[in-house]
């Protein structure tokens, strides 16, 4: 079982996660909004999630932690 | 549940103030991790640039000291000559160390100074709203090159990691990218092993990271790690350009 | 003529162009990059030289160069920036070339903050380089001013052999106004025959642009002929604003956009029925000496108070130009903030009390 957490109000909605995930399982939100403005990223299929912590490498303001 | 990914207590928890999807971020990451996984987390002293990067010194969770523009290596070299047995390391963006600061890097590395430089380039003046920089690309246009740098009047774009590595002081040269996964990997390996020589007291390293820079460059972030790929590479090839141990 | 509405640094970059400056040798900074920037736009469209240097020293170098080969030369900065270029002002000053210098001030000391300020009086005006020199200093309070000035500082530079600067607080660069960008008045200028422009014309000496002077001898007739050249300038050069300053009951002294936030402040006071007066040295150097001692020794005058965006610089030229004849207040904003109406306003009434 994977716990991916993202700090939605850390997030800048850059998208390099969404570019950077294998399975194609993450997105920007279009319904979220946080308080800087930005639309933060969010994970669609939680259950395909591998852990490979490709997104987490690649958020450049570090929102992404994983457990398994 | 164990822990995969879990951010290092080696940043504080300011918000980055970084623009979105700018690499600066990843690459504090990696230097962060790099000084936690050494254990020289509270042995640790950074010099912070002019530059985007300027407000450093919120984001290491160690001391930290603030340059004048360009002249980290020489701070740098005040430093490490009074503690010698810390981890001192400077973190540059390419107009501070390739255009204003380029006879103190050059000296630096010629003197054999026992400190890290962490070497950002992103091929243009990021903070003060997208000027040319040494390291701009031949056509490029920026808004001191509004027609594309013509290299008829101001000439090419320096390779910092080549020029670098000809002096007989410099001890590791490496030059690496953060615009994907594998590269990423690779990155925080080049960091590490440039601060794992300096723990050894070996020479100069310094680790350059292509780094982009989506506001200036005129882009959405995922456009500008394309844009990095297709034009940064083929104009600054990575690799290791000095080694002395020839690993 | 018609007026454009444009940003004081763009606004000072098409006026140098119109003096005829064809060199410019720039560096980023804030907030003067829109200088450079529209350098960079502009010089080609009209066969002129622009670079952006590797730093300040070396950009205040290149216009050392090129104001030695006989060009109108220009470079900019923000403070940090002018504290790099003070060898090379120096220099030009030892070497009697001409050449403009821009300062859109910001906050300091150090890295210091990115907003105006006018903590750099005693750079300008006291040599912030080393030796006996002067800055010819002109201190714009508009946008439309800094275009004149900027025509100005050409043409003094040229006819003195002398380094000028000009100086804004960096809200003078930044903000927008609409400027009528005038043909400068065409002045007799004398020809730059000392000029290495490649010994050609065998008419004229050999040109050699220096500043080392070995032979004490050599070196006091150099600094003999620049303090000369000063006592000139400062004689024929001075220039100031005079705002109300007739029969005032206080007189302010104040330059740059602080002195615009004073005039609002003297109608405030007019409302109260306090007379209020302005004296704005527009040179900053030559410091206006005489008409703020005339200023000041009216007998309806009971307080002096200047009012500055910095810890007191200005202050102290007042204080000398006013040889203890009454006392001088002061006023400073020390955060790279500007004063406000109120403030200003408050300061005056406060002395008013006191000096009744």
């Amino acid at each position: 079982m994977v716990k991916l957490t993202i700090r939605e109000e850390r997030c800048k909605g850059c998208g390099l996660c969404v570019r950077a995930c294998p399975k194609g399982i993450l997105q920007i939100s279009s319904t979220k909004i946080n308080q800087k403005g930005y639309h933060p990223a969010e994970m669609t299929d939680a259950a395909s999630c591998i852990a490979c912590a490709s997104c987490a490498r690649t958020c450049p303001d570090v929102c992404i932690e994983i457990e398994k | 549940m164990a822990t995969v990914f879990k951010k290092t207590s080696m940043l504080t928890d300011a918000p980055f103030h970084y623009c979105p999807g700018c690499t600066h971020g990843i690459i504090h990451r990696l230097v962060a991790e790099a000084i936690e996984e050494l254990g020289m987390a509270d042995r640790a002293v950074g010099v912070a640039p002019v530059g985007c990067a300027v407000f450093a010194y919120n984001y290491f969770n160690c001391d930290m000291q603030e340059a004048s523009h360009g002249r980290a290596p020489a701070v740098a070299t005040g430093i490490k000559r009074t503690l010698p047995d810390r981890l001192v390391f400077t973190y540059q963006g390419d107009g501070d160390l390739a255009s204003i600061g380029a006879a103190e890097i050059n000296h630096a590395a010629a003197r054999a100074e026992k400190f890290t430089t962490i070497f950002i380039n992103n091929a243009i003046y990021g903070m003060t709203g997208g000027q040319m920089a040494p390291t701009t690309l031949v056509g490029q246009k920026t808004t001191t090159s509004p027609y594309g740098r013509d290299s008829s009047h101001c000439g090419f774009p320096i390779r910092v990691s080549e020029m670098l590595a000809t002096h007989e002081g410099a001890y590791y040269i490496a030059r690496v990218s953060v615009h994907d996964t594998p590269n990423i990997i690779k990155a925080k390996a080049a960091i590490k092993k440039a601060f794992q020589y300096q723990l050894e007291g070996k020479g100069f390293c310094l680790v350059e990271v292509l780094s982009t820079c989506p506001t200036n460059w005129g882009m959405n972030p995922i456009e500008a790690l394309d844009w990095l790929k297709e034009n940064m590479i083929p104009q600054y090839p990575l690799g290791v350009f000095k080694d002395k141990e020839g690993k | 003529m018609t007026k454009v509405l444009m940003k004081g640094n763009e606004a000072i970059a098409e006026a140098a162009i119109m003096a005829g400056c064809r060199h410019y040798f720039g560096y980023p900074i804030t907030p003067q990059n829109q200088i450079p920037e529209y350098m960079a736009r502009r010089m080609p469209q009209v066969g002129g030289c622009f670079l952006q240097a590797e730093s300040e020293i070396a950009a205040i170098n290149m216009v050392y160069g090129a104001a030695g080969a006989g060009a109108r030369a220009m470079t900019s900065s923000s403070s940090p920036g002018i504290s790099l270029k003070q060898e090379g002002i120096s220099y030009i000053a030892g070497a009697e070339l001409p050449c403009v210098v821009i300062n859109m001030v910001r906050g300091g000391p150090g890295l210091g903050s990115i907003q105006a300020a006018q903590s750099d009086y005693f750079q300008a005006t006291k040599g912030g380089g080393h030796g006996d020199y002067h800055l010819i200093t002109l201190a714009p309070a508009s946008v439309q001013e800094a275009c004149d000035l900027v025509q100005l500082a050409f043409d003094l530079a040229d006819q003195y052999r002398c380094p000028a600067m000009l100086i804004g607080d960096g809200m003078i660069g930044q903000m927008m106004e609409p400027v009528e960008l005038r043909e400068p008045v065409k002045r007799e200028l004398p020809p730059k025959t000392w000029a290495t422009t490649g010994w050609d014309d065998k008419s004229r000496p050999r040109a050699v642009v220096n500043s080392l002077y070995i032979e004490s001898e050599d070196l006091e007739k150099l600094n003999r002929r620049l303090q000369e050249r000063y006592a000139e300038i400062a004689k024929n050069e001075v220039r100031y604003e005079a705002y109300h300053t007739e029969d005032a009951e206080i007189i302010v002294f104040a330059y740059g956009t602080v002195a615009r936030i004073v005039k609002s402040a003297i109608a405030k006071c007019a409302e109260k029925g306090v007379k209020v007066g302005l004296l704005r040295p527009i040179t900053l150097w030559p410091f206006p000496k005489e008409a703020v001692y005339n200023a000041a020794a009216q007998e309806s005058v009971k307080g002096l108070l200047t009012v500055e965006m910095c810890a007191g610089q200005m202050v102290e030229d007042v204080r000398l130009a006013v040889n203890g004849l009454k006392p001088v207040d002061f006023f400073g904003k020390l955060g790279s903030t500007l004063p406000t109406t109120e403030e200003i306003v408050d300061e005056i009434i406060e002395l008013r009390k006191e000096r009744a």
